[in-house]
């Protein structure tokens, strides 16, 4: 009997201090200025350098407890340049990015692991121009000054989401594999 | 009058002209060509790739006719034929041969640091990426991007000329001087 109170009061305990730390984590907050997603297409064996303008994310993350946190990223594809003019008003037609179709891509996560120094590995689903995909991403945490950078990189392959459909469907014109580049910079992250 | 046969150039340095001279031009066409097509397309950047690879092409083989002229001595102008000569033309001769070697090099480079300058490094051959010799500046690529287009036209000029003295020599002065520079054997 008194075991079992005892059990009891010990488990009550446990969730009262659950409740009382709170969420996981607090909500981060993204410094949209600071922080970049890029991408670099290779054309005819040509690098060519990408980036969205218009992305946010919510973060609900602590490093301590990674396997509680969660991560959402939406990108605005129409935000999507090029830096030339020319290709900035193609990248939004429905060969690209279908922009008035799908105006946003995005990253879910499912899963988080620490893999220790500041180093993580994400899990999650990437939605590009209604088409979802499994993606695992690692990513390096640091922290100065009250603010944490995320910053990490992966390929995804374009035809698999179908950006750069009919003509440019052609690997040999611009290639399959897709560089993502990626630097979030947040600030109401624990401390690692 | 009979014509009297004239020194030649060496077999590589006239090899070299008629290829360079081929290049050259197929590379303008292309170049006047794709730089009026509308918006992108697949067909447009392989053409601007095509005319940037020519274009890398022209100004090795420049490199490798420059040091072939520099070190083998052109045959001089027949004697009959310089002495026939206003000194005028002859100074255009000289000018002209001068301005289109500057240009051989000046043109493709140009067009090359603008490419670089615009953020598209030169792949040779979609194979062999070539360093950017001037760092990415857009705005300042957008000021330039006239520039090679001019300095091309200018050297077309140049060969307008170049072609036109050489046929009043063959048509008009009937002086052999073509034989030169003839493919084929003397």
């Amino acid at each position: 009997m008194i075991r079992t109170l005892s059990a009891t009061l010990a488990a009550l305990a446990a969730a009262a201090l659950l409740v009382a730390a709170g969420p996981a984590a607090a909500q981060a907050k993204l410094v949209p200025a600071q922080s970049s997603i890029a991408f670099t297409s290779k054309q005819l064996g040509v690098p060519v350098d990408g980036e969205f303008k218009k992305f946010d994310a919510q973060v609900a993350f602590d490093p301590k407890n990674p396997a509680a946190g969660r991560l959402a990223l939406t990108v605005d594809t129409a935000s999507a340049t090029l830096g030339v003019p020319e290709a900035d008003a193609e990248l939004p037609t429905p060969t690209w990015f279908s922009a008035a179709r799908f105006p946003q891509a995005s990253f879910q996560s499912s899963a988080i692991k620490a893999l220790g120094g500041g180093r993580f590995e994400v899990a999650g689903k990437l939605t590009i121009k209604g088409t979802v995909r499994d993606l695992v991403v690692p990513v390096q945490l640091t922290q100065a000054g009250g603010q944490s950078t995320a910053t990490g990189s992966f390929a995804i392959q374009r035809l698999a989401f179908k950006i750069g459909d009919g003509e440019w469907a052609d690997t040999s014109m611009v290639a399959n594999d897709v560089q993502v580049r990626f630097k979030l910079v947040l600030t109401g992250l624990a401390p690692l | 009058m009979p014509v009297l046969p004239v020194a030649r150039y060496t077999a590589p340095a006239i090899a070299l002209h008629w290829l360079l001279a081929v290049a050259i031009l197929a590379s303008m066409a292309v170049g006047a060509y794709m730089s009026e097509l509308p918006g992108i397309t697949p067909s447009k950047l392989r053409l601007y790739n095509w005319h940037k690879w020519a274009g890398i092409t022209i100004l090795a083989l420049s490199l490798l006719r420059l040091a072939w002229r520099l070190s083998h001595k052109p045959p001089p102008l027949p004697q009959r034929i310089e002495f026939a000569m206003p000194r005028w033309q002859l100074a255009a001769y000289h000018a002209t041969h001068g301005l289109m070697y500057l240009l051989f090099f000046a043109v493709p480079l140009m067009g090359w640091a603008y490419s670089s300058m615009a953020g598209f490094p030169v792949v040779w051959f979609g194979v062999l990426p070539l360093p950017d010799f001037v760092p990415v500046d857009k705005e300042l690529a957008k000021l330039l991007k006239p520039v090679h287009g001019w300095m091309a036209y200018t050297l077309l000029a140049l060969v307008v000329l170049h072609v036109a003295a050489a046929l009043k020599h063959q048509f008009v002065d009937r002086d052999g001087l073509l034989a030169r520079m003839r493919p084929g054997r003397g």
